[in-house]
C-alpha cells in the first residue's frame, strides 16, 4: 500500500516543479514542456487517489488527461512552429501582440 | 351704435396687425401703410362712436361689460375675454385710439422711405390692439395679457432698426426692466386670486373692501406687488433707467408708446385698483412719494441734456411723476385728466422733434439745430404749443390746468402735503426751464445743419389736430375759481371718487397764483440764459454730468446687478453639475488603466497570475 | 385593438422603411410620413371621440387592452388610455411627425435612421400607455435604444461623447427602475400573497399609503423618482441633455425635447405619486425645491452659451422645473398647468429645435457669435423664431404662459415663497429669449453667406406648430376638459390613500 501523504507530496512537487519552470523559461517550448509536467503532476495525483480509495475514476481522469495533454502538445507545438516561421522567434514575452 | 361692437375696438387693429404680418412681403409700401392707418383709424371711429352712445344714454349699470369668450376655466379658476366699458376705459381707449391714429397717419410720413414699413405697422397695430385690450380688460389676467402684449411691442419697436446692436441693447434693457416689474405684478395677481378668489377686477375690489378692510396687511402686500408693475412699466424710481434708452426707436412709436400711451399703462392700473390702494394708505403714500421723488429727478436731468428725444423721455418720466403724485394723494381724476392732455402735448412735442430729426438728415443733439422759425415753421408752431402746454402756460393751454389741478389737490386733498405740493411746485418750474431751454437752443439761434426734407400733408395734419388738442383739452376741466368746468371729473366720478377738498377759495386762487408764477419763472429763466446767449454745449463733470446720467441709476445697476449676473451666467457656462459626473468618469477611466496594464500579453505572466490566484484561494479554504 | 395600433404600427412601418431602402433613398421617408400621418389621424380621431359614448373600458378610462404575458410573475400586457394619456399620445403623434419632416433630407443611411426614429416613437407610445409596471419597463428601455444610434450615428462633432452620455444616464436610471419595480412587487406580494406588476392592482394594496420617507415605501419612491427625474430633467440630475440635445440629429431633438422629457413627468403623474402618497408627500417640499432650483439655474445657463443649440437645451431644464414644482404641489390647478406646460413646451421647444436645424443646415454652425442680421436674409425663419423665442418666454396668449401661469396659481397654496422664487424664472426667461433673438436674427449681417429662406415644407410644419400654440394659449379648455377626469381620478386615489394613512391601516 502507498502512503497517501508522499505520493501527495511528490505530486505537489512535481506541480511545482512544472509551475516554476512555466513562469522562469521564455521559450514557448519549455513552456509546453513545464505545462505537461504539471498536467502529469496532477495525473499522477489522480491515480494515486484512486488507487488509495479504489476507486476507478482516478484512471478514468488520467485518461482523460492523456488526451488533453495530446491535444495541447499537438495545438501548442503547432502554434509554436507557425511562430517561429512568422516572426522568427519563439520568446513567449516577445509575442504579446493581442494584448487588449 | 350698439355696445356690442365692443370687442370690435381692440380686434381691428390685430386684424390689421395679421394682414400686415402675413401679407410682409407681398404689400407694397403704400398699401401697407393704408392698411395700418385705416385699421387704427376705423378702431377710433367706433370708439368714438360707442363713446358718444355711452355719454347720450349711459348703460344701465354705469358700465357694459361684453365677454367674448371663455379664456381659461378651469379647477375653480376663471377668466374670459371680457371688456369693459366705463367711464375710464372709454378715456383710455379714446386717447388710445385717437391719439394713435394721427400717430400712425403721420408715421405714413416719417416711416414713407424705410423698406420695413409693413414690419413697422404690423408692430404698431399689434401695440394699438394689445393697449386696447389692456384698458377695456374686465379682468385682471386680461388686463396682464395686454400689459405683456404692448411690453412686447415696445420692445420690438425700440429694437426696430435692429442692424445697431445698441438699439437691440436698448430694446432688451426696457424688456427686461419692466418684466421685473411685471413679474412683481403677476404675482401680486397669484397673490388676488389666492386670497379674494377672482381676478375679475370690480369682484376683486368688493371682496378686498369687504375682506381686508380690518386688516391692511395683505391689501399692503398686494397694493406693493401691483404698484411694482406699474413702476416698471410706467418709468418711476426705481425701474425708470430704461424709458430714456427707449429713444432708440422711431419718433412715432416714442410719440405713442413711450408718451402717449403705455408708459402711462401704470398710472391705468393704479386708477382701475385704487380700491386697493385706499385700503392701504402706507402703499398709497409711497406711490405719491414716487411720484414726487421721480418728478424731480427727471426734471433736473432733463435740464441737462443735449439729445432732443432724451429730453422729452426725462419730461415724459416727469409728467408721469405728476400723475403717480397726484394718485398717491388720491386725487383719481385729476391724475388721468393729466394723462389724458399729456398723450395730446407729448405726443405733439414728439411729433414735431420727429419732423425736425427728419428734416435735419436725423441729427437728435439740439445744439446742432438753429434757426428753425423759418425753414420749418409747422414743427416750429406746433413745438411752441406742445412746450407752452408742457410748461403749463397759464389759462391758454391744456396743461395748465391738468397740473394745476394736481398741484392744488397735492396740498388740498386728505393725502395731501405741503412737501408734495413744493416737489410738485419745483418740478413745474424746472419743466418750464427745461422745455424752453429745448426750445430756445434748438429751434432759435443760428442755423447749423442744412434741411434736407420738409413734411408733407400726413405730417402736418396730426400737429395741426394735436396742436388745437393741446390748447383746448383743458376747457372740460376748470378750477373754481376760473368757472369751475368740471365734466372731466363727473364723467369718471361713477369709477373714481374726488378727494375731499376743503380749502376755501381764496388759499386755492393763492396757490393757483403760485403755480402760473413758477411756470412763468421757468420760461422767462430760460429766455434769459439761452436766448441771447450765444450758448455752449454743457461742459462735463460736476452735478450736471451726474443729472445728465441719470443720478447714476444705470452705473449702480449695471454694477449691482448686470455685471454679477452676466459673470454668474459666464462662470457657469460650463455647467457646475457636470464636474461630479466628470470626476465618476475620470475614476473610472483610471481604474481602467490600472486594470488594463495587467493585460499585457504575457502568458508567463498570466499563469503566475494563476498561480497566486490560486494559492490565495487553497489558503482562504485551508484557513478559513 | 385601437390602442396596440400605437405600439403596432411605428414598428411594423420601421422594419417597412428599413426594409423599402432598397426600392430608393425617398422611400424610407415615405413610409414614415405616412405612417406619421395615420398615427396622428388615429389619435386625433380619438380625441373627437371622447365625451361620445363610443369608448369601453372603466370609468375615465376610454380603451383599454389586457392580455397574459408571463401569467407566472403576474406580468401583463396592458394597455390603457385615460385623458391624461391620451394627450400625450396627440403630442407624440404630432411630434412625430413633425420629426419625420424635419428629417427629410437625410442622406446617410435613411432606412435605419427611419427605422430607429419609428422604433423610439413605438416605444413613447407604449409608455404613455402601459399600465404593468414591467411592461412600462421594457417599453421605456425600448425607446432609448434606437434613440441612442439616431444621435451617435447621425449626430454633430461630439455625438459618440454624447451618446454614451445620454445611454449611460438614462440606462442608469432604467436600471434604479427597474429595482424599484421589482423591490415593489415583492413587498406587495409579501402584504397581499400575489405576485402582480399590474398598475390597478398595485394600486389597490396601497402600501403608499403606510409608508413614510424612511420605509421601504420611501426607499422605493426615490428609486421611481430618480429614475423619472433624470429623464425630466431636473438639476442635478440634467447633465446629458444638452450635449444629448445639442449634439443630436434635428428630428432626435424634436423627439427629444418634446416628448421624451415628458415621459419622466409623466411617469411622476402616474406611478410615483398615487403609488406612493405619503412618502411623496413628505418629499414633496425636497422635490419642489430641485424644481425651482431647475428653473432658475437652467435659465442661468442658458443666459450663458454661446451654441444657440446648447441655450435651448438648457431652457428645457428650466421649462421642466415648473412641471416639477406642479406635480409635487399636486393641487388640480398645478396639474392642469402641468400638463399644458408639457405640451406647450414640446411644441415651442420642439420648433425651436427645427428651426436651430434649420439654421445649421444652411449656416453649418451653430455659434452665435458667428450668426447675427439674419432678419434681413431669412426674414421669414427669424419671425418665426421671434414667435417661438416669445412663446418660450411666456408671453400671455400663447400655450407656455397657460401652463407657466397655471403651476403658479395652483403651487401657490402649498408654498408661496417657492412660487414667487419660482415666478422669477419669467425675468430670467426674458433675458435669455431675447438675446437667442438679438445675437441670431438682429445685429449687422455676419461674414457668412445670405443662406435661403424658409421652404414649403418646414413653413407648414412650423406654422402648425405656431398654430398649435396659439390655440393652446387662446382656448386651452379643450386641454382642461380631456386631462381633467383623468387627473380628478388620480387626486382621487391620492386623497384616498391619505385619508387611510391618517386613519391607520383597517
Amino acid at each position: 500500500m502507498i502512503d497517501l501523504d508522499a505520493a501527495m507530496l511528490i505530486g505537489t512537487l512535481l506541480f511545482l516543479l512544472g509551475l516554476t519552470g512555466l513562469l522562469v523559461r521564455r521559450n514557448l517550448v519549455f513552456t509546453l514542456m513545464s505545462v505537461e509536467i504539471m498536467l502529469n503532476a496532477a495525473g499522477f495525483a489522480f491515480v494515486v487517489a484512486g488507487a488509495h480509495w479504489n476507486a476507478v475514476e482516478g484512471q478514468i481522469m488520467y485518461l482523460l488527461l492523456i488526451a488533453v495533454a495530446a491535444v495541447e502538445a499537438a495545438v501548442g507545438l503547432t502554434i509554436v512552429l507557425s511562430l517561429d516561421r512568422r516572426m522568427e522567434t519563439i520568446d513567449g514575452d516577445s509575442v504579446n501582440r493581442l494584448q487588449g | 351704435m350698439s355696445f356690442h361692437l365692443l370687442p370690435l375696438v381692440p380686434l381691428l387693429p390685430l386684424a390689421g396687425f395679421l394682414w400686415l404680418a402675413l401679407g410682409a412681403g407681398r404689400l407694397t409700401r403704400r398699401s401697407a401703410a393704408r392698411i395700418g392707418v385705416s385699421s387704427v383709424a376705423i378702431a377710433a371711429l367706433l370708439v368714438i362712436a360707442i363713446g358718444t352712445r355711452f355719454l347720450v344714454e349711459p348703460p344701465d349699470a354705469g358700465a357694459h361689460v361684453q365677454t367674448l369668450g371663455a379664456w381659461l376655466r378651469v379647477a375653480g379658476f376663471q377668466a374670459d375675454f371680457a371688456f369693459r366699458l366705463d367711464p375710464l376705459s372709454l378715456v383710455l381707449s379714446f386717447v388710445v385710439t385717437f391719439v394713435g391714429f394721427w400717430i400712425h397717419l403721420y408715421s405714413a410720413f416719417y416711416m414713407a422711405e424705410d423698406e420695413a414699413i409693413a414690419r413697422f405697422f404690423a408692430y404698431m397695430n399689434l401695440f394699438v390692439a394689445a393697449m386696447l385690450i389692456l384698458v377695456l380688460a374686465d379682468d385682471l389676467l386680461l388686463l396682464y395679457l395686454g400689459w405683456e402684449g404692448v411690453g412686447l411691442c415696445s420692445y420690438l419697436l425700440i429694437g426696430f432698426w435692429y442692424r445697431d446692436p445698441a438699439n437691440g441693447y436698448a430694446a432688451r434693457k426696457a424688456f427686461v426692466m419692466t418684466r421685473v416689474g411685471d413679474t412683481a405684478f403677476l404675482i401680486g395677481l397669484l397673490l388676488l386670486f389666492s386670497q379674494l378668489g377672482s381676478t375679475r377686477i370690480t369682484e376683486l375690489m368688493e371682496r378686498a373692501t369687504a375682506m381686508w378692510a380690518s386688516e391692511p396687511t395683505l391689501a399692503s402686500v398686494a397694493a406693493l406687488l401691483l404698484l411694482a408693475g406699474a413702476v416698471g412699466k410706467s418709468a418711476q424710481l426705481p425701474l425708470q433707467t430704461w424709458l430714456p434708452d427707449a429713444m432708440a426707436g422711431p419718433t412715432p412709436v416714442s410719440a405713442l408708446i413711450h408718451a402717449a400711451t403705455m408708459v402711462t399703462a401704470g398710472v391705468y392700473l393704479i386708477a382701475r385698483t385704487h380700491v386697493l390702494f385706499e385700503l392701504a394708505p402706507a402703499v398709497q403714500n409711497l406711490v405719491a412719494v414716487i411720484g414726487a421723488l421721480t418728478l424731480l429727478l427727471a426734471g433736473f436731468s432733463a435740464v441737462v441734456q443735449t439729445d432732443i428725444k432724451r429730453i422729452l423721455a426725462y419730461s415724459t418720466m416727469s409728467q408721469i411723476g405728476y400723475m403717480f403724485l397726484a394718485l398717491g394723494v388720491g386725487a383719481w381724476s385729476a391724475a388721468i385728466f393729466h394723462l389724458f392732455t399729456h398723450a395730446f402735448f407729448k405726443a405733439l412735442l414728439f411729433l414735431s422733434a420727429g419732423v425736425v430729426i427728419v428734416a435735419l438728415h436725423h441729427e437728435q443733439n439740439i445744439f446742432r439745430m438753429g434757426d428753425l422759425r423759418r425753414r420749418l415753421p409747422a414743427a416750429f408752431w406746433s413745438f411752441l404749443v406742445g412746450a407752452a402746454a408742457l410748461a403749463a402756460l397759464p389759462l391758454v393751454t391744456a396743461g395748465f390746468y391738468s397740473k394745476d389741478l394736481i398741484l392744488w389737490q397735492a396740498y388740498a386733498a386728505e393725502n395731501g402735503s405741503l412737501w408734495f405740493w413744493l416737489a410738485g411746485w419745483v418740478g413745474a418750474f424746472v419743466t418750464a426751464l427745461y422745455i424752453f431751454r429745448l426750445f430756445f437752443i434748438a429751434f432759435t439761434g443760428e442755423p447749423k445743419t442744412p434741411i434736407r426734407r420738409t413734411p408733407e400733408w400726413t405730417a402736418l395734419a396730426p400737429l395741426w389736430a394735436l396742436g388745437i388738442l393741446s390748447l383746448v383739452a383743458g376747457f372740460v376741466e376748470m378750477p373754481a375759481t376760473l368757472g369751475g368746468v368740471t365734466l372731466f371729473r363727473a364723467l369718471l366720478e361713477p369709477v373714481l371718487p374726488l378727494p375731499d377738498v376743503h380749502a376755501p377759495l381764496t388759499v386755492e386762487a393763492m396757490f393757483q397764483l403760485l403755480s402760473m408764477a413758477a411756470s412763468l419763472a421757468g420760461i422767462a429763466l430760460a429766455w434769459l440764459l439761452y436766448r441771447h446767449r450765444p450758448v455752449m454745449a454743457p461742459t462735463s463733470g460736476g452735478i450736471t454730468e451726474y443729472w445728465r446720467e441719470g443720478w447714476g441709476f444705470d452705473l449702480a445697476y449695471e454694477r449691482l446687478v448686470v455685471h454679477p449676473t452676466v459673470c454668474t451666467a459666464h462662470w457657469a457656462r460650463h455647467d457646475l453639475f457636470e464636474r461630479p459626473y466628470d470626476r465618476l468618469a475620470g475614476l473610472a477611466r483610471s481604474l481602467h488603466r490600472g486594470l488594463a496594464t495587467t493585460q499585457n500579453g504575457r502568458v508567463r505572466w498570466y499563469a503566475g497570475g494563476i498561480a497566486a490566484g490560486s494559492a490565495v484561494a487553497f489558503a482562504l479554504v485551508l484557513l478559513a | 385593438m385601437s390602442l396596440l395600433l400605437f405600439v403596432a404600427l411605428p414598428v411594423a412601418a420601421a422594419v417597412l422603411a428599413w426594409l423599402s431602402e432598397r426600392r430608393g433613398p425617398d422611400w424610407p421617408r415615405r413610409v414614415a410620413l405616412t405612417a406619421g400621418a395615420l398615427l396622428l389621424g388615429h389619435a386625433l380621431y380619438l380625441w373627437a371621440l371622447t365625451g361620445t359614448d363610443r369608448f369601453i373600458g372603466q370609468g375615465d378610462w376610454f380603451l383599454e387592452l389586457q392580455a397574459d404575458w408571463f401569467p407566472r410573475f403576474g406580468i401583463g400586457f396592458h394597455l390603457a388610455m385615460d385623458g391624461l394619456a391620451l394627450l400625450m399620445v396627440l403630442l407624440t403623434a404630432l411630434l412625430g411627425l413633425m420629426a419625420v419632416v424635419s428629417a427629410w433630407h437625410v442622406r446617410e443611411r435613411p432606412g435605419f435612421f427611419f427605422f430607429n426614429l419609428l422604433l423610439t416613437l413605438a416605444g413613447v407610445f407604449g409608455v404613455f400607455l402601459a399600465l404593468d409596471l414591467f411592461l412600462f419597463f421594457f417599453l421605456w428601455e425600448a425607446m432609448l435604444v434606437p434613440m441612442y444610434f439616431l444621435i451617435a450615428v447621425w449626430g454633430y462633432e461630439r455625438r459618440r461623447y454624447a451618446a454614451l452620455k445620454f445611454f449611460l444616464f438614462t440606462q442608469a436610471s432604467g436600471l434604479l427602475m427597474l429595482v424599484s419595480i421589482i423591490a415593489l412587487a415583492l413587498v406587495v406580494q409579501r402584504e397581499t400573497g400575489v405576485l402582480t406588476f399590474d398598475y390597478f392592482r398595485l394600486l389597490e394594496a396601497a402600501i403608499g399609503s403606510r409608508g413614510t420617507l424612511f420605509s421601504a415605501a420611501g426607499w422605493i419612491m426615490l428609486g421611481f423618482f430618480v429614475a423619472f427625474t433624470v429623464k425630466l430633467p431636473i438639476v442635478p440630475f440634467h447633465p446629458w441633455l444638452p450635449d444629448a440635445h445639442t449634439q443630436a440629429p434635428t428630428a432626435a431633438s424634436v423627439l427629444l425635447a418634446g416628448i421624451l422629457l415628458k415621459t419622466g413627468a409623466y411617469g411622476l403623474i402616474r406611478f410615483v405619486v398615487p403609488l406612493f402618497p405619503a412618502a411623496s408627500m413628505e418629499f414633496a417640499p425636497v422635490a419642489m425645491s430641485l424644481g425651482v432650483v431647475g428653473i432658475l439655474y437652467g435659465a442661468l445657463l442658458a443666459i450663458g452659451q454661446r451654441d444657440l443649440k446648447r441655450l435651448v437645451a438648457y431652457t428645457s431644464v428650466s421649462h421642466m422645473g415648473f412641471v416639477m414644482l406642479a406635480i409635487f404641489a399636486w393641487t388640480e390647478l398645478a396639474l392642469q398647468g402641468a400638463v399644458v406646460q408639457m405640451i406647450a413646451h414640446g411644441l415651442s421647444t420642439g420648433a425651436l429645435f427645427m428651426l436651430v436645424g434649420a439654421l445649421q443646415e444652411r449656416l453649418h454652425t451653430r455659434d452665435l457669435n458667428a450668426m447675427g442680421g439674419l432678419w434681413s436674409q431669412v426674414p421669414r425663419l427669424a419671425a418665426l423664431g421671434l414667435f417661438f423665442a416669445v412663446a418660450s418666454l411666456g408671453l400671455p396668449g400663447l400655450g407656455n404662459f397657460v401652463g407657466e401661469f397655471l403651476i403658479l396659481l395652483g403651487s401657490w397654496p402649498v408654498s408661496a415663497g417657492l412660487t414667487v422664487t419660482a415666478a422669477l424664472g419669467l425675468i430670467a426667461a426674458a433675458v435669455y429669449a431675447l438675446l437667442m433673438v438679438q445675437r441670431a436674427f438682429h445685429g449687422e449681417p455676419g461674414s457668412l453667406p445670405s443662406p435661403p429662406d424658409l421652404g414649403r415644407r418646414e413653413m407648414t410644419a412650423l406654422s402648425t406648430l405656431a398654430i398649435s400654440l396659439i390655440g393652446v394659449g387662446l382656448y386651452p379648455s379643450p386641454l382642461f376638459e380631456t386631462a381633467g377626469p383623468a387627473l380628478t381620478w388620480l387626486r382621487d386615489i391620492v386623497d384616498l390613500q391619505m385619508a387611510l394613512a391618517r386613519g391607520g391601516w383597517p
